[in-house]
């Protein structure tokens, strides 16, 4: 997002505060668990017949799982920068 | 409401369910709290301080048109239409998108207007504003109502509260974060619900394509069920109630894709304020083009769910062949919803349509307080205030806003299918608009005169044409009576400008800088390159191009 290039001058610090991304993993982080224990011990056979044979309540969990590490990969990564000198815009 | 309430559509929702719809409002409201730190002005809470990176306020974008008549209204024309649905998406919003993109946003966001309403007064001067900031204001409220019913009846469904409590509770949650966070809180919801929804409808896709035996055992099950028409995209005769199947495409692109698209999506402030709060011009230009991205994929989660429901779930099948039953075509996603997910996804796939119903609502409330701040209050009723007191303004209209949108939630619950409902508030609406401002932005000579009285007589005739309709004069069935509706009004509102502008004297060529495209000198038009909108990944003109030829492939696939 914030395309501050590691390599240029760093006219900013990391913004510690309020990242939407690790907002979004977070939530993701906890839905993937639940649904993966849900797919591992809480899913009956009667309930993936149900769903075609599948164990979805596994695969999505895993799923959410993985994109909940991309996304705190990406804020890793790329981090917020707050500009130091913040130009204000009076309206 | 009557309908979803019926006990065959009370999901089987366990305690993992709650849960996760518990932490999905716990989420919702603590973006609510975090967002409200970051305001200290009215432009942070109307427009997030224009300072937000383009691919939130791309989703945002996208998420915020997301609501329940794109889920619900979309999987219902899927399941009762199929294939045409298409349409909707890509050529009723991609196109148009792009044409925002890359041609209005620079005199959207070099102006530096505050909302659509007012580039209108600086174009127009205030007979064009005022029409236009009214008639945009009670269009949000009527579909704020909509969407608020929509998320209403889900909670009935699932917990099986009265109406009015569900109403009552939605419409609470939806005030406590756009009333603390503003607009921020609004576009970062719209962001997480973009995820959520789309966590919520992949898994029931793809278990749905499962059953039914994959593509071709879909395609196998539609086909002999209710012939292959509904299978291919083009000419979609039953969607749009034509006859003829050139009348039937040239109503797709002209009225569908032409005029109602892109009266929706280039002057409705509702979209262009999420690209306003972005943080430069190229940022700006890049909104819409980066959501275009999901919006071609999102067809595949609403519609295909819509088609499978008409072909596999028993209920759907017998009303969708006898027109018998206790079910409707908006219950598409539901049923599918009962039938195949177990505890658990089922939970997520709950916070998924109450997270689109949200951010439907969310979108309408964040939009309508701006404009009913900036363009109604501050412009015509209470001046020169210091800017603290328009922001607690603000807060106080949400408050309003949500009051009057349980009353019109009610109206909505009159119709049957919600996308007739709504299509025909935009024709009525949007249409007119649409030839006003492209209009305006390539005709200097385009008067003030020319901006209200065009808006005003293509409002009435989209008007007419709809109450033709309602009343049997006109026999059109399907959508096409919005098509006409919007195609008049179009047609109509440039005819009308252009005879009045002759008569009249057009504004002097100095006001007209950064509004009008001849008058603009190029810089002032054109995204920075440097800095953080470098790459050509960033360059707005190429991303559309590479829109443009996905969702031309996309035709060429599934015409």
């Amino acid at each position: 997002m914030s395309a501050s290039n590691e390599n240029g001058s760093r006219s900013g610090q990391r913004a510690g505060v309020f990242d939407v991304r690790q907002v979004i993993a977070a939530l993701f982080v906890l839905y993937g668990l639940v649904c993966t224990l849900m797919g591992l011990f809480g899913t009956s056979s009667r309930e993936i017949d149900q769903a075609a044979g599948v164990n979805i309540n596994l695969w999505s969990g895993i799923g959410m799982l993985i994109f909940a590490g991309s996304f705190i990969l990406w804020g890793w990564l790329r981090p917020i920068v707050v500009p130091t000198d913040s130009e204000s815009e009076s309206s | 409401m009557h309908v979803l309430a019926q006990e065959q559509l009370r999901l089987d929702a366990g305690p993992v369910d709650y849960l996760l719809l518990a932490l999905y409002f716990a989420f919702v409201l603590g973006i609510g709290l975090l967002a409200r730190r970051s305001v200290s002005s009215s432009l942070d809470f109307f427009l997030s301080g224009r300072s937000l990176p383009a691919w939130v306020t791309g989703l945002a974008f996208i998420a915020a048109n997301l609501g329940a008549v794109e889920i619900i209204g979309m999987s219902a024309n899927g399941a009762q239409y199929g294939m045409p649905t298409m349409h909707y998406f890509w050529v009723g919003a991609i196109p148009a998108m792009l044409f925002l993109g890359v041609v209005m946003m620079p005199f959207y966001y070099g102006s530096k207007v505050r909302s659509v309403p007012e580039f209108m007064l600086r174009r127009f001067g205030k007979a064009a504003h005022l029409v236009n900031a009214i008639s945009f204001a009670v269009a949000q409220l009527l579909i704020a109502g909509v969407n608020l019913f929509l998320l209403a009846s889900i909670v009935n469904v699932l917990l099986g509260w009265p109406l009015w409590v569900s109403v009552i509770i939605a419409a609470l949650i939806v005030l406590s974060y756009t009333g603390l966070g503003g607009l921020s809180a609004a576009i970062y919801n719209e962001v997480l619900q973009f995820f959520v929804i789309v966590a919520a409808l992949l898994p029931l896709t793809i278990v749905g394509m499962i059953k039914v035996g994959g593509w071709s055992g879909l395609v196998d099950k539609v086909s002999t069920q209710y012939g292959a028409n509904e299978l291919s995209a083009w000419p979609g005769n039953e969607l749009t109630g034509f006859g003829s199947n050139f009348l039937s495409v040239l109503g797709i692109v002209f009225g569908l894709g032409f005029v109602l698209a892109f009266g929706y999506w280039t002057t409705n402030f509702v979209e262009v304020q999420r690209a306003m709060a972005s943080k430069s011009m190229s940022a700006a230009q890049r909104t819409p083009i980066i959501g275009a991205f999901p919006k071609m994929l999102i067809p595949f989660l609403v519609i295909i769910p819509g088609m499978i429901a008409g072909a596999s779930v028993q209920e759907m099948m017998v009303f969708k062949q006898t027109g018998e039953g206790n079910v409707e075509y908006n219950d598409a996603l539901l049923l599918l919803m009962r039938d195949l997910l177990p505890n658990g996804i089922l939970g997520i796939a709950l916070a998924g349509l109450l997270a689109s119903f949200m951010a439907g609502m969310a979108a309408n409330l964040s939009s309508f307080n701006t404009v009913f701040t900036y363009d109604i209050w501050q412009a015509y009723v209470i001046r020169n205030r210091p800017d603290s007191y328009y922001l607690n303004m603000g807060r106080w209209v949400t408050v309003g806003s949500t009051v009057i949108a349980i009353g019109t939630a009610f109206i909505a619950s009159g119709y049957s299918n919600l996308m007739d409902y709504l299509q025909q508030l935009f024709s009525l609406f949007n249409a007119p608009l649409f030839a006003t401002f492209i209009l305006g932005m390539f005709w200097k000579r385009m008067t003030p005169a020319a901006g209200w009285s065009g808006l005003v007589l293509g409002t009435a005739a989209s008007l007419s044409v709809f109450l033709m309709a309602e009343t049997g004069v006109l026999d059109l069935l399907g959508q096409g009576a919005s098509f006409v509706g919007a195609g008049a009004a179009f047609v109509v509102d440039i005819l009308v400008s252009v005879v009045v502008s002759l008569a009249t004297r057009p504004k002097p060529a100095a006001e007209l800088v950064g509004l009008v495209y001849g008058l603009t000198p190029k810089e002032e038009r054109t995204a920075s390159t440097t800095g953080e909108d470098s790459g050509w990944y960033r360059r707005p003109g190429l991303l559309a191009g590479i829109v443009l030829v996905i969702v031309i492939i996309l035709n060429i696939v599934f015409g």
